[in-house]
C-alpha cells in the first residue's frame, strides 16, 4: 500500500494542529524500503519499513529524545500508527548538500559520534543493526543474479567473523552506537546555522562503535575519500575521546572489520543496482568491488583483545 | 601455521609491507629473519625529520591504511579517485545506506 498521501497528510497536521491554510509545499525526502519520509514545513514525518518492532523503535526514539545535544530529538516520545506502519515526527533540519560533499563537516560528525560512543547505555535498547544491514545487502546480491563482481564481493564477506555478518551476537554490548552513519545522517538545526546533529535510529543501539566510523574509514581505504579529509575526521574523533580506536597508533586493528564489512555491503549494493538497472558499474564502484578482491587476500586484523 | 607457545592458528599481517605473523589465540607476534630489522629501519624513518614532500605538499602526514587498501591509499599524493574535482559517483555514495 502507498503509505505516502496519509503520511503526507500527517506532516501537514503536525505542521500546524490547528489547521488552516499554508504556504508550505510538501517535499518527499526519501522514499525506499527502508522508509519513507515528508517533509511540510519545519515537521518531518517518517513512516519506518514495515514490518518495524515497535518494542526495538521505541527505546531508540527515547535514546533520541534523551540525548537532544547529539541525536535529534523526536517531536513525539512515542511512534503513532499509520494504517500498520510506525511513524515517528521530527523538526526540520537542513541536510549536508549533497553536491558539495568537500564541504562535509566531518570533525562535527566525529565529534558528535565520540559523544555518542561515551553516553550511558539506556536500559532495553536493542543492538544496533549495522552488520544485520550489510547482511541484507549480501542477500541482495544474492538475489540480483549473476554479475562477475559477485565473486570477489562474497569471497570478501567470507573473511569477516559471523558478529559482522550478522550471525553472532556483537561482541560489545556495552557501547551506544548510531549503526548506519553516512553524509546523510547529519542536519544542523535551526537550518543552516545551527549545531550539526545526527539523524536516522532505525539502526541505534548497542554494539561495536568502530562500525560507526567504518564508511569514512572503507572510503579512505578504496581511495576515495582523500587522506587529509580522513585525516581530519579521525583526528577529530581521537581528541573528543572516542573509544571506537586507541588515542594514538594505528587505528587499523579496530576498523578493519567493519571497514572490510561496509565495504562489501556497498559493494553488494551498487552490484545489485546496476544489474536491476542493466548498467554498467562506474569507476568509484569498480573501486569498491576492487577493494573487495584484494580482501580475500589479506585475512582481517585482530583488534586488541578487549579488557571489558 | 601454528603458535609456538600457544598452538592456536597464526595469521599474516603487512604492517608497512613487513609480512608478520600473530597469534589468534594469545596475540603473540612471529617475526621471520629480516623482519625485525626491517620494522626497526622503518621505526627510524619514521622519527627522522619528514623529507620535503616530492610533489604537492599535503597538510597532513600520511596516514596508515589497511593492506586490502587501494594501491595509494595512504601514501599521500594526488592518487586515486579524488584530486581537483569529485567524482560525481562518490558524491551519491557518500550519502546512501
Amino acid at each position: 500500500m502507498d503509505v505516502l498521501p496519509a503520511l503526507t497528510a500527517r506532516a501537514r497536521s503536525t505542521a500546524h494542529p490547528q489547521g488552516g491554510a499554508c504556504g508550505h509545499s510538501d517535499t518527499v525526502l526519501a522514499e525506499r524500503d527502508d522508509g519513507t519520509v515528508v517533509r511540510h514545513g519545519d515537521t518531518v514525518a517518517k513512516a519506518h519499513a514495515p514490518g518495524t518492532d515497535l518494542t526495538e523503535l521505541s527505546p531508540r526514539l527515547t535514546t533520541a529524545a534523551g540525548l537532544p545535544d547529539i541525536l535529534l530529538a523526536p517531536l513525539h516520545p512515542s511512534p503513532a500508527d499509520l494504517d500498520g506502519r510506525l511513524v515517528t515526527f521530527w523538526p526540520y533540519g537542513t541536510p549536508v548538500d549533497p553536491d558539495a560533499p568537500e564541504d562535509a563537516p566531518w570533525e562535527a560528525a566525529a565529534v558528535l559520534l565520540a559523544r555518542l560512543h561515551k553516553a550511558p547505555v539506556p536500559p532495553g535498547l536493542p543492538p544496533m543493526r549495522g552488520p544485520a544491514r550489510a547482511a541484507r545487502a549480501i542477500a541482495r546480491l544474492h538475489s540480483a543474479g549473476p554479475h562477475p563482481a559477485a565473486g570477489p564481493i562474497l569471497r570478501a564477506w567470507t573473511t569477516l567473523p559471523p558478529w559482522a555478518r550478522g550471525e553472532a551476537p556483537l561482541p560489545d554490548t556495552t557501547t551506544l552506537c548510531h549503526g548506519d552513519l553516512h553524509l546523510g545522517q547529519l542536519v544542523r538545526l535551526p537550518a543552516r546555522t545551527g549545531p550539526w546533529r545526527l539523524i536516522d535510529v532505525d539502526d541505534l543501539g548497542v554494539g561495536v562503535p568502530a562500525w560507526d566510523l567504518a564508511r569514512p574509514a572503507a572510503w579512505y581505504a578504496c581511495g576515495l575519500l582523500p587522506p587529509d579529509e580522513w585525516t581530519r575526521f579521525l583526528t577529530a574523533y581521537r581528541q573528543e575521546g572516542g573509544p571506537a580506536v586507541p588515542a594514538s597508533g594505528d587505528p587499523w586493528p579496530a576498523l578493519d572489520v567493519p571497514a572490510r564489512a561496509v565495504t562489501a555491503q556497498t559493494a553488494a549494493l551498487a552490484v545489485a543496482k546496476s544489474v536491476a538497472a542493466d548498467r554498467p558499474l562506474d569507476e568509484v564502484q569498480q573501486a569498491v568491488v576492487d577493494a573487495c578482491d584484494r580482501m580475500a587476500a589479506v585475512p582481517p586484523e585482530l583488534p586488541p583483545r578487549s579488557t571489558t | 601455521m601454528q603458535c609456538p607457545k600457544c598452538h592456536a592458528p597464526m595469521h599474516t599481517y603487512n604492517r608497512n609491507g613487513v609480512q608478520i605473523e600473530q597469534c589468534s589465540g594469545c596475540r603473540g607476534i612471529f617475526l621471520d629473519y629480516g623482519e625485525l630489522e626491517s620494522l626497526t629501519r622503518l621505526e627510524s624513518q619514521w622519527s627522522q625529520p619528514a623529507p620535503p614532500p616530492p610533489a604537492a605538499p599535503q597538510a597532513y602526514p600520511a596516514a596508515p591504511a589497511p593492506a586490502w587498501g587501494a594501491p595509494h591509499a595512504g601514501h599521500g599524493g594526488h592518487h586515486g579517485h579524488y584530486g581537483h574535482k569529485r567524482h560525481k559517483g562518490f558524491g551519491h555514495m557518500l550519502f546512501s545506506s
